[in-house]
């Protein structure tokens, strides 16, 4: 016997069936942590082989949406910025409305194309869609880069607002993770969230001032329209980078709530769902 | 801490009949929302929903329960659908018991499919930290084994080539590579031997044969019986979802043997069988009635090299002459054998009145151990009487022990006994 002695102190595993509400067993997800590392590593060695431009992409993609905006909204229709210039401010709004959209597409789609794993190995199933989020943060951080070039070349510059960009960004990721978890789980059994998600991030776009700024909408629905998650997370972007926009209102503490909700209650429907995962596939 | 590695009580899991092949549409579940309550008003019977629920359910798995102590290697065999594979997903934890339970003392790897996530596009070096982290392995620990894994996998000059160039010879054995080299206190293992070359398959043997000897518990499912019997000391035998037993391999692999479909019983009713269509009349003026190997009630089992006892018996319905039967032996594969011929033996039947009749005929057993067919027919003048070109099913055993490790299989039909002499060197000197 040349068992290492840590064996003997593994505590027993217990298998048995689940029905209900489950724990959400995040200790397991930690063990894991290196299988999220490495799903992570995979999207971004995978995503844009065999590509001419390559990672050229994550630019290109936000720019020349952008450019159509600043054309389409900004020039032709007229839609007020708050005195930013409006492709920065378009594309200010776009940086983590993108990131959202992609995580939440990428999430809910996830699990189903993960089948195989999740046939054939066990792991905690929340490391799927948790990787397929957090790999469009590279993404991210590329245009982010651009953004900044914008701003230098507007003449823009951060306020003290800059500090609470993080807490912004989490809560774009949160939001994400949140409904991916809905929606991957949801897809795993029907399969009609696929030709949904388009509609729905489509539908997303217009209710978040991505394109518009908040002061377009009346005030009687500013309520309903912070229920909105993304609604506090895009002004907010704004607030803390171009720092001319009006701070986030009282709304961001709806956006809050919603988000936690969101995500907590993802959280713990994914767990119920989970069960079943490998025997729906 | 006692020496036991796995425990199971009871475990069983129901399915849904077809949950593994579809998945729902919301538009299927709204369907059934509104069929249910509709269901309710039009007849009072409460049952419908239990009663539809037990037709299109079904268990693949029903009160197993065994225990496994340390170190021990246990095969797990049974016929196809028997229960094997949902048991070891559920000991991996891949899907929920839907009753029962299992306690498992120690860390769990599980192999259930060689080059799980693999990709395509990433490279040698980058899959083998992939896969082996889907597996469950530290990032330390395949640093450690890389240069092991690699030559194992004999694919060090294309390690850092796309997997997707790679023959699948080569993605198999870097993907087995891999696997082998995980080391969890319970290892689960199904039906993965089967990939590669005999050369690469012998290797990986050696390999798991060098993991039991590391104190490992080992559950192996394989249809391979004869890798089962090299490596395990202990066999569970699933049928219809139960363990029917559990205990030595050798004992275990002859029960199985013996629940082989064919080898359900070793005699057959053939008077409603059908008959081939493309031939007229067959059945009508003469049928056979009945087919018996050998004598027991048992299932049909022969062993190399013992004859095989056939006797069948026909019904005659008008007088017949020059009558001639026939037997021919069909492997698995479709290859007719040989036909016997009665006419060999006892001449044409002059006459045959009507009426019903019993025959023998004891053939010579020069088949290798496999599993055959039994065909009949009987002729008159130029017409086909009857004709069952698949009648019996029977199993012809090896006598002979087990030569251990050699993973294939003999091939071939015949069991011909060869003489040999040891290699006599000739007096040669090498190279002159």
């Amino acid at each position: 016997m040349n068992l290492r002695d840590e064996s003997f102190s593994s505590p027993a595993i217990l298998i048995r069936p689940i029905s209900g509400w489950v724990a959400l067993n995040l200790r397991d997800l930690w063990e894991y942590r290196e299988l999220l590392y490495f799903l992570v590593w995979r999207d971004l060695k995978v995503r844009y082989k065999q590509t001419v431009l390559g990672v050229a992409w994550v630019v290109i993609q936000p720019v020349f949406i952008t450019l159509v905006f600043s054309v389409f909204f900004g020039r032709l229709v007229g839609v007020p910025s708050d005195g930013i210039p409006y492709p920065v401010f378009a594309f200010c709004g776009l940086l983590p409305w993108q990131l959202f959209a992609y995580a939440v597409t990428n999430a809910s789609n996830s699990l189903v194309a993960n089948d195989r794993l999740i046939t054939k190995v066990y792991f905690p199933r929340l490391v799927i869609p948790l990787s397929a989020v957090l790999s469009g943060l590279v993404d991210f951080i590329f245009a982010f880069a651009v953004l900044l070039a914008m701003m230098a070349y507007y003449g823009i510059f951060p306020t003290l607002a800059l500090w609470t960009l993080p807490g912004f960004l989490l809560m774009a990721m949160a939001s994400a993770v949140g409904v991916g978890l809905w929606l991957s789980a949801f897809n795993v059994e029907y399969r009609d969230v696929r030709y949904t998600l388009p509609f729905i991030t489509q539908l997303w776009f217009f209710i978040s001032p991505v394109a518009y700024p908040t002061s377009l909408v009346p005030e009687k629905w500013r309520f309903l329209y912070g229920l909105n998650p993304m609604t506090g997370v895009v002004e907010g972007f704004r607030w803390a980078l171009l720092g001319k926009s009006q701070s986030p209102g009282a709304w961001l503490g709806v956006s809050v709530v919603v988000t936690i909700a969101l995500l907590i209650g993802g959280l713990y429907y994914f767990r119920r769902m989970e069960k079943n995962f490998a025997d729906v596939m | 801490m006692s020496d036991v590695a796995v425990r199971a009580k009871n475990l069983s899991k129901r399915y849904r009949i077809g949950e593994r092949d579809r998945y729902f549409t919301l538009r299927d579940t709204i369907m059934n929302f509104v069929r249910r309550p509709l269901a309710r008003f039009s007849d009072n019977d409460n049952g419908v929903s239990s009663s539809s629920l037990a037709e299109s359910t079904i268990w693949a798995l029903k009160d197993v329960s065994f225990e496994v102590k340390r170190g021990e290697v246990v095969g797990i065999i049974g016929r196809n659908g028997a229960g094997k594979s949902t048991l070891l997903k559920i000991l991996s934890r891949i899907t929920v018991p839907t009753e029962g339970e299992a306690r498992i003392y120690g860390r769990v790897g599980s192999l259930l499919e060689v080059g799980t996530g693999f990709h395509p596009e990433l490279t040698g070096r980058e899959n083998i930290y992939l896969n082996g982290a889907i597996l469950g392995m530290k990032s330390r620990e395949i640093d450690r084994k890389f240069d092991e894994i690699v030559n194992f996998a004999e694919v060090e000059k294309f390690l850092d080539t796309p997997v997707k160039h790679y023959s699948s010879g080569m993605q198999m054995r870097l993907a087995f590579s891999v696997a082998a080299h995980l080391e969890p206190e319970i290892l689960l293992v199904d039906e993965v031997l089967a990939v590669g070359d005999a050369a690469f398959q012998k290797k990986c043997l050696g390999k798991m044969r060098r993991i039991d000897q590391n104190g490992r518990t080992v559950f192996f499912v394989s249809h391979n019986l004869q890798a089962v019997r090299s490596l395990c000391k202990k066999c569970l035998l699933l049928r219809a979802g139960r363990a029917v037993f559990f205990g030595d391999t050798e004992s275990c692999v002859l029960r199985y043997l013996n629940e082989l479909p064919g080898a359900d019983g070793s005699a057959m009713e053939t008077v409603d069988s059908p008959r081939p269509k493309d031939v007229q009349g067959l059945g009508a003026s003469l049928r056979f009635t009945k087919v018996t190997l050998g004598s027991n009630d048992g299932p049909a089992i022969v062993r190399a090299g013992e004859p095989l006892r056939l006797a069948m018996e026909v019904m005659c319905n008008e007088e017949l002459h020059d009558v001639v039967f026939g037997v021919g032996i069909v492997s698995l594969d479709g290859v007719r054998l040989v036909q016997y011929r009665s006419n060999d033996a006892i001449g044409f039947i002059p006459a045959l009145k009507p009426g019903y009749y019993s025959l023998t005929c004891k053939i010579d057993n020069l088949f290798a151990p496999g599993r055959y067919t039994l065909e009949l027919g009987a002729r008159c003048d130029q017409k086909g009487l009857d004709w069952l070109p698949e009648s019996l099913c029977f199993e012809i055993v090896d006598a002979r022990p087990y030569e251990s490790l050699w993973l294939e299989a003999r091939t071939g039909y015949l069991n011909a006994v060869a003489e040999w002499d040891s290699p006599r060197p000739l007096g040669k000197e090498m190279g002159s």
